[in-house]
């Protein structure tokens, strides 16, 4: 009898302690928050330095993260989104939900960075991944991808952000080409899938010679599973970049905290994390470096990014030639 | 009154399965205008009705033989085989599709076997292989369906027909033949409305762009457009096309007419052995050929991760059971009430019932997203809205499981119990829900089972913590962790597989079934 009123005696002081705690929402992609993600290491860092219960709401992907906010408005709880790309920014900004960061200084980026919303935490190059012990020299381009009878898989832009971010690759790398450049790829791609998830599980499977994913994918097999024989072929006309942002929204209820946040952001405590949990490259390189295997990543000579702008304008044309030269 | 038991309760459901999906669909168009859907739209409505149409005929016409062929024989292992059959509905998708590739594809199993020999490997991708995988998902489903509506037939139909040398042509043409008439067209219906709101299969296994559904529409227009009103619209389209297919079904069914039986175990009289025995054997063996195969590639893959199994999955199980068990019962109860209203003659609610196999989860998840939202914190509500939602999802199966045989019922003894004056609770408790046992534990065994695997809502509401086991087999994939996540999706289909088996079991009681 006494423990358990000694036990409903702690646990009351335990829930007032927690009322008076400040609580800073950030919604975020699945995977972020996922026990395999930073989400775990990142909230335990970032609560040892702000006094306040950092708490991480995962909704689906990048996109639907954006639909999220767009849906709760004014009235989201979230204070930070983080996981948006570069391909929809134009549109979150447009949304007027966001506010300015405020924050300056440089990023470990191949590009320059100047967007007054969204703060980059970490980046990577698409890239189509390949098995070397399947396949051992890879196609250098495109064009000779599409002259070779190999079989990739892909993702689909209407439903994937990767599948959003080839497209904008072929766009940015070939302009007004692109459509002869999907014409040639058409009979190459054994198939398209609705996430990345699905691509990846089809090409470990054997159904593809290659599968579009990321530079730093092999990393993962490599650090994680001991298996090198991964690869990411380089491309000659430049990888596309993806690079992860985070923003402010301009109703956050704590806007001091939600600051805190985007500053933690490119500190140590949270960039240390993501080369081995998100396996992306990080925005600001950890004083220790980059963990052993990263070094056996292919770097691209090129890389290709459009604004922000550029990026939206370009979308709907693009997802039309792209439509138009598979749907044949 | 005492002939219409549950007036007031069939209101009640159905009136809260349109809240669920025309409320949503209406939540989600009044934060906008409407607008009309375009030309790829269409082209996606005619893709979507071409595969969904082929996948339902050919599960059905694959069902019939194999049903009847079960119906007739009995032999060991008789009951290993129906139980197999309700496997393959209950695998996640993505791990569906990787157990069926791992058979047809590229690289499966059959091409290997055809390029050891110097021939080409099979190519899956395109409408075959969409409607190939929606039949290893749904012809299993149908036959035990269909195997039901075999297993209502009156023994005392059976010795008449005996007594009278009846051939099994004769048997056919005056039993199973108008039986047929009465199940077949619901148990098309509802695979073609399945199949209607298929998207990762269509897009995964079509090949591209060319398989493009109304659901990746829908998709694309509520992530990546945020188009609200053609989002709804699409949706609206998609509930237009289920509602004209499940109104078609219902004038085509006709009751079978059998007059009422002792429930009594049928004991088939066309046991002949010599070409009909190999027929039934050989089509038998065909179907667990079919559908084991690829649940064996899924187990293959799974089993090397079952011991190095992430302990959140644990507790992701324990959550999806407590989701599984509750929607199911929700489910199984409101279809009850429903299919007892349509067997005496209030087929509107047939409609009701079948509405939200044809719903866009994506749409009602939004729909109650926005309506929840103002007023507390999704993720606070993360699991009871995934069981009413999951509990509304798998409603229509429990139902079309349930209708023959409540209309069976109405048939035998509506007059009887009405006579005697039997007030609702009385005729529930001595002539309901006996009778219709052996199809409740199924019904409930399908609903439970296939909530246990939906990952269809969780995702928008689900919170840091409350990850259901089909969440987390996402999670494990998304994090490059392909052996765990098989292992947690050979785990989701075990434990499916035992709710599902346990509840139909307890429907089949001791009767040989």
């Amino acid at each position: 009898m006494r423990s358990s009123f000694l036990a409903v005696g702690f646990c009351a002081t335990a829930s007032l302690a927690a009322a008076e705690t400040p609580v800073l929402t950030v919604l975020t992609y699945d995977s972020f928050v996922s026990e395999w993600g930073p989400g775990p290491a990142i909230e335990k860092a970032f609560e040892a330095t702000c006094g306040c219960d950092l708490r991480l709401v995962g909704a689906g992907d990048g996109a639907a993260l954006l639909a999220r906010v767009q849906l709760e408005g004014k009235g989201s709880e979230a204070d930070i989104v983080l996981g948006l790309d570069t391909s929809l920014t134009a549109m979150a900004a447009a949304s007027g939900l966001f506010a300015p960061h405020g924050v300056t200084g440089s990023f470990d980026l191949p590009v320059d960075w100047d967007d007054p919303l969204f703060l980059p935490y970490d980046w990577g190059w698409f890239a189509m991944v390949h098995d070397t012990t399947r396949l051992a020299t890879p196609p250098a381009s495109f064009q000779a991808l599409a002259a070779s009878d190999l079989k990739i898989v892909i993702q689909d832009p209407r439903s994937s952000t990767p599948g959003l971010g080839l497209l904008l690759w072929v766009k940015a790398a070939y302009g007004d080409r692109a459509p002869e450049i999907w014409s040639a790829l058409a009979d190459n791609i054994v198939t398209v899938t609705p996430g990345w998830s699905e691509a990846y599980g089809l090409f470990l499977a054997g159904e593809a010679d290659m599968v579009l994913s990321y530079t730093t994918s092999p990393a993962y097999h490599l650090i994680a599973e001991d298996d090198a024989t991964k690869a990411a072929a380089p491309f000659d006309e430049g990888h596309y970049l993806q690079v992860e942002v985070a923003g402010k929204l301009a109703a956050s209820d704590q806007p001091a905290l939600a600051d805190a946040f985007l500053a933690f952001m490119g500190s140590e405590g949270f960039q240390s994390v993501i080369p081995t949990t998100n396996w992306m490259y990080p925005a600001r390189t950890p004083a220790g470096g980059l963990p052993e295997g990263f070094d056996t990543l292919i770097t691209p000579a090129k890389s290709l990014l459009m604004t922000a702008a550029e990026a939206q304008a370009a979308r709907g044309p693009a997802l039309d030639e792209w439509l138009t030269a598979l749907s044949r | 009154m005492a002939d219409r038991p549950f007036p007031l309760g069939a209101t009640a459901v159905a009136a809260a399965l349109g809240a669920l999906t025309l409320g949503t669909l209406g939540a989600v168009l009044a934060q906008a205008g409407g607008a009309a859907p375009g030309p790829a739209d269409w082209a996606a409505v005619r893709f979507t009705l071409v595969q969904a149409a082929l996948s339902a005929v050919v599960s059905v016409a694959l069902a019939v033989p194999v049903a009847r062929a079960l119906a007739r024989r009995r032999f060991a292992g008789r009951g290993a085989v129906v139980a197999l059959l309700g496997a393959p509905f209950l695998l996640p998708v993505i791990v569906a599709v990787l157990g069926v590739l791992a058979i047809f594809g590229r690289a499966g199993w059959l091409s290997q076997g055809l390029m050891a020999v110097g021939l080409p490997p099979l190519s899956i991708y395109g409408l075959h292989g969409v409607v190939l995988a929606h039949v290893f998902f749904n012809m299993p489903l149908a036959v035990r369906m269909i195997l039901q509506g075999w297993q209502a037939i009156p023994a005392e139909r059976l010795r008449l027909a005996a007594s009278l040398g009846f051939g099994p042509g004769a048997i056919w043409r005056h039993l199973e033949a108008p039986m047929l008439r009465a199940v077949l067209p619901g148990v098309a219906a509802m695979i073609f409305a399945i199949c209607l709101t298929s998207f990762a299969v269509a897009l995964t296994l079509g090949g591209g762009p060319a398989a493009t559904t109304v659901e990746l529409a829908i998709y694309q227009a509520l992530r990546f457009e945020f188009d609200l009103p053609r989002a709804a619209a699409l949706s609206a389209v998609q509930v237009g096309l289920c509602a004209v297919a499940v109104a078609l079904a219902a004038r085509l069914a006709l009751p079978a007419g059998f007059g009422a039986g002792l429930d009594r175990v049928a004991d088939w009289p066309a046991r002949a052995g010599g070409w009909r025995w190999v027929m039934d054997g050989l089509v038998i063996g065909a179907a667990v050929v079919f559908v084991a195969l690829p649940l064996v590639a899924v187990a293959r893959q799974g089993v090397p991760g079952l011991a190095g199994l992430p302990p959140q999955v644990w507790a992701a199980a324990g959550r999806s059971l407590a989701v599984a068990l509750a929607s199911g019962a929700l489910a199984v109860g409101g279809a009850l009430v429903l299919a007892l209203a349509v067997a005496q003659g209030r087929r509107g609610y047939e409609l009701a019932a079948m509405l939200p196999l044809a719903a866009s989860a994506l749409v009602l998840g939004t729909g109650l997203f926005v309506i929840v939202q103002p007023f507390v914190s999704p993720a606070r509500v993360a699991l009871p809205v995934t069981v009413a939602v999951n509990a509304a999802l798998f409603l229509p199966f429990a139902f079309r499981i349930l209708l023959p045989e409540a209309r069976s019922l109405q048939a035998d003894h509506g007059r009887l119990a009405q006579a005697l004056g039997l007030g609702v609770l009385a005729r529930l408790r001595w002539v309901t829900l006996p009778r219709l046992r052996r199809p409740l534990g199924f019904a409930a065994g399908v609903a439970a089972a296939l909530s246990m695997g939906d990952l269809g809502v969780i995702v928008l509401f689900a919170g840091e913590q409350g990850a259901t086991l089909p969440l987390l087999v996402q999670r494990l994939m998304g994090a490059y962790r392909m052996e765990s996540a098989a292992a947690a999706a050979l785990l989701l289909v075990v434990l499916s597989f035992v709710l599902f088996w346990g509840l139909d079991r307890w429907g089949r009681g001791n009767a040989a079934a």
